[in-house]
């Protein structure tokens, strides 16, 4: 029994494909071929002219301290970004699948900071960290130079991360709390009738039905953090202090567009491309293959 | 009925409307693209839109690009799709490159070919020559430019005896010395910026950055770490460890200007294009002045280089444009065009006898433009070495880059000074390498 459309003429669905066929070939498949053609050269920046280098640029990419630091850290605030940002977007939307007192007033609050633009989070979550003006220098008054994100690096990343998590919760939450609505009431009252309480019917019926929810978001808050940090980091450090926000993607603007080495930073691109190919591959071929309810 | 009539006429006043515009684009068009924001962003519309009035001949369209970065990159992006403005303002460490590129029309020859006589030695000589071949014939047009001064803090500091700004760095010392001692949290401001903490000092030292003259004499050049400069990184590091230096910067919430101009941080060094804006936010009764950056003893004062931007003129427009171009070039250069700069922004003069006419006019005796000849002066303290003329390091915003997270580095004690400054030299180089196989067998004008 399977359904297909079927069109009279052969031309008609190539048709109708055509215009995102187009979009994808304007913004993805033609810039990349460009990225690829770079990083195989050395590009001078206003195009008079370009040198096959082979694998020169990739060599001098792995070569790098820096870039293997950056890999680090980047793989450290996404890691620690969306363990947080899933972790509070659960326990939300638990509390407010509960109905707890005032719940469609949270449930509206908590999707609204996802339409915030990064810049505009990063200017906001500056202020917050300030370690003059804000609320953190509240350390500061506390024990003058506890907190400095200006010039220590693991506060700038920690400081990073805790914004990056904000942004991600509210996504996170509207899955979470759209999978926990999608589980048969039936389910959850029949063990309350067995005398189950509220944490061990969140244990063992609602965690494990989420798993699915769960996993995907694993996947999407990964590459999230991967590849739209780039607001964040701009507004928030600059890369700085002394590298330790450089992230991948960061680094592949600083190093391209402020710094004019297009083919530095198009084989950088490439490799960064190549990891969320990896993840988008591990998320279809095991996890949306596995984690259907068992 | 009636209705349709009112209609006819209305569409009639436009079509005739329209026709009396269409008269008015005969006007030769051109593009031109910079790099301010804000305020002077403002500025440069007004500039477009008095020569606009001047004549009728030709109309500017200006179009601002946010920061001078963005400029460049934008204009790059353009210019790959054949699709840039004729002129295009470029930063000071923009030039290298874009004179590599020769995708340009050298000022000169689109001057004469124009009709224009241009007296080019009457451009203040450290300003013209940061833009001119090493022979000394200018490829762009020098527009907003400064150069570094230190801001000093009469109030703070009179308190401590010393009201008169210091010359020296042992009179720095002595005079941050003395103001801790009285409980000043910030005596003096810092930041990552190897402008005016690196590039500056070694200018006015006249010493050099690199080898090969700055890299005049070619892309083979390499950056060297002056021994005064290695030990002044070493004091100011020192006297940050002692308290009597803080840093500010962007990140930390206040940068420099804004840290001067509250009033929290009592000196620092920063590009004078800053006084406008220092003094349209200082706190009220701020007591201030610019002055000449200090020296180390025993050195005498060599002229300081200029920052800011110029004009260039791409190729690969039509012919028309560049006529365009040409009046609007020479337009800019006229004295009251400079004057009308300095008054509406911090930039300075760029020719002298625009310099010498803003002195006559009486324009720094006023209380606001109070002490900003001051740059000026330290522009023309001496003729350009080959130390002070300028740089020719490719890769340089990315040596920049390097630079602060060096120092960053050292201040936050991940590594010494020394360590970050060996640092700088060595990493610096494989950028200028890196510079120099990209544009393997080009050289500089």
């Amino acid at each position: 029994m399977q359904r297909r459309a079927t069109f009279r003429s052969p031309w008609l669905p190539w048709m109708l494909v055509l215009p995102q066929l187009l979009i994808i070939f304007v913004f993805f498949y033609w810039p990349t071929g460009e990225a690829f053609q770079w990083a195989f050269t050395l590009e001078q920046p206003w195009g008079g002219g370009r040198e096959w280098v082979g694998w020169q640029n990739f060599a001098e990419v792995f070569s790098s301290q820096h870039y293997w630091s950056s890999v680090r850290i980047s793989i450290l605030y996404a890691v620690a970004t969306s363990a947080l940002a899933i972790g509070i977007g659960l326990l939300l939307a638990l509390f407010v699948d509960r109905e707890v007192a005032g719940s469609r007033g949270w449930r509206l609050a908590l999707i609204w900071p996802y339409a915030i633009a990064a810049p505009a989070i990063g200017m906001i979550f500056r202020f917050v960290f300030d370690a003059r003006a804000g609320v953190f220098s509240l350390f500061n008054a506390m024990m003058p130079g506890l907190w400095d994100p200006s010039l220590n690096g693991t506060h700038a990343l920690l400081m990073l991360i805790l914004a990056g998590a904000w942004q991600l919760v509210a996504y996170n939450f509207v899955f979470f709390l759209a999978g926990l609505q999608s589980i048969p009431r039936g389910l959850n009252e029949a063990a309350a009738m067995d005398g189950a309480g509220p944490l061990r019917r969140m244990r063992d019926i609602q965690m494990p039905l989420l798993a699915p929810t769960f996993f995907f978001l694993v996947i999407i808050n990964l590459t999230d953090s991967f590849t739209n940090s780039f607001g964040l980091v701009d507004i928030m450090t600059a890369g700085g202090p002394a590298r330790a926000t450089d992230l991948m993607v960061y680094k592949i603007y600083s190093d391209g567009f402020k710094g004019l080495d297009y083919s530095g930073a198009a084989a950088q691109s490439i490799v960064l491309m190549g990891l969320v190919v990896a993840l988008t591959f591990i998320q279809f071929r095991f996890v949306e293959r596995k984690m259907h309810y068992r | 009925m009636h209705f349709r009539r009112t209609a006819l006429i209305a569409a009639m006043a436009i079509a005739l409307g329209a026709t009396g515009a269409e008269a008015q684009e005969q006007r030769q068009k051109f593009n031109w693209w910079y790099g301010l924001s804000g305020q002077l962003g403002e500025v440069m519309q007004q500039y477009c839109r008095n020569f606009n009035a001047s004549q009728t001949e030709f109309e500017i369209v200006c179009t601002g690009q946010g920061e001078y970065q963005d400029a460049l990159q934008n204009t790059i992006a353009a210019f790959r799709a054949k699709a840039h403005p004729t002129i295009v303002q470029v930063y000071d460490v923009g030039t290298t490159d874009l004179m590599l590129s020769g995708q340009y029309v050298p000022a000169r020859e689109l001057m004469a070919q124009n009709g224009y006589t241009v007296k080019w030695d009457n451009y203040i000589s450290s300003i013209g020559n940061y833009y001119a071949t090493s022979k000394g014939e200018m490829l762009s047009f020098p527009f907003n430019s400064s150069t570094a001064v230190m801001y000093w803090n009469r109030d703070a500091y009179r308190a401590v005896g010393q009201e008169a700004p210091p010359a020296t760095w042992q009179q720095v010392e002595r005079a941050v010395r003395a103001l801790k001692a009285q409980g000043h949290a910030c005596p003096m401001a810092i930041d990552f910026d190897s402008w005016q903490h690196w590039e500056q000092f070694n200018a006015i030292h006249n010493l050099p950055m690199a080898t090969k003259g700055n890299g005049f004499g070619g892309l083979d050049a390499e950056i060297r770490i002056a021994p005064l400069f290695r030990q002044h990184a070493n004091t100011l590091y020192n006297w940050y460890k002692e308290g009597l230096i803080q840093v500010r910067t962007r990140q930390g919430g206040r940068n420099l200007p804004e840290s001067f101009a509250s009033g929290d941080c009592a000196m620092m060094m920063s590009s004078i294009a800053n006084h406008a804006a220092i003094t349209r936010t200082q706190k009220q009764g701020l007591d201030w002045t610019p002055a000449m950056l200090p020296l180390y003893e025993g050195h005498s004062r060599t002229n300081s280089m200029v920052g800011g931007a110029s004009l260039w003129v791409l190729k690969g427009r039509p012919a028309e444009e560049y006529k365009g171009a040409a009046a609007f070039l020479n337009f800019i250069a006229q004295p009251q065009q400079e004057l009308f700069m300095a008054q509406n922004t911090g930039y300075i003069p760029v020719t002298r006898a625009g310099y010498e006419g803003i002195k006559a006019s009486g324009f720094y005796d006023r209380p606001e433009n109070r002490g900003r000849d001051i740059a000026v002066e330290s522009l023309l303290a001496t003729e350009p070495t080959e130390n002070s003329r300028g740089l020719r390091l490719g890769n340089f915003m990315q040596v920049r880059a390097l630079y602060a997270s060096e120092m960053q580095a050292a201040f936050a004690g991940q590594k010494t000074v020394d360590q970050a400054l060996d640092a700088i030299e060595s990493e610096g180089n494989k950028l200028l390498r890196r510079f120099e196989q990209t544009y393997r067998g080009k050289s500089l004008p």
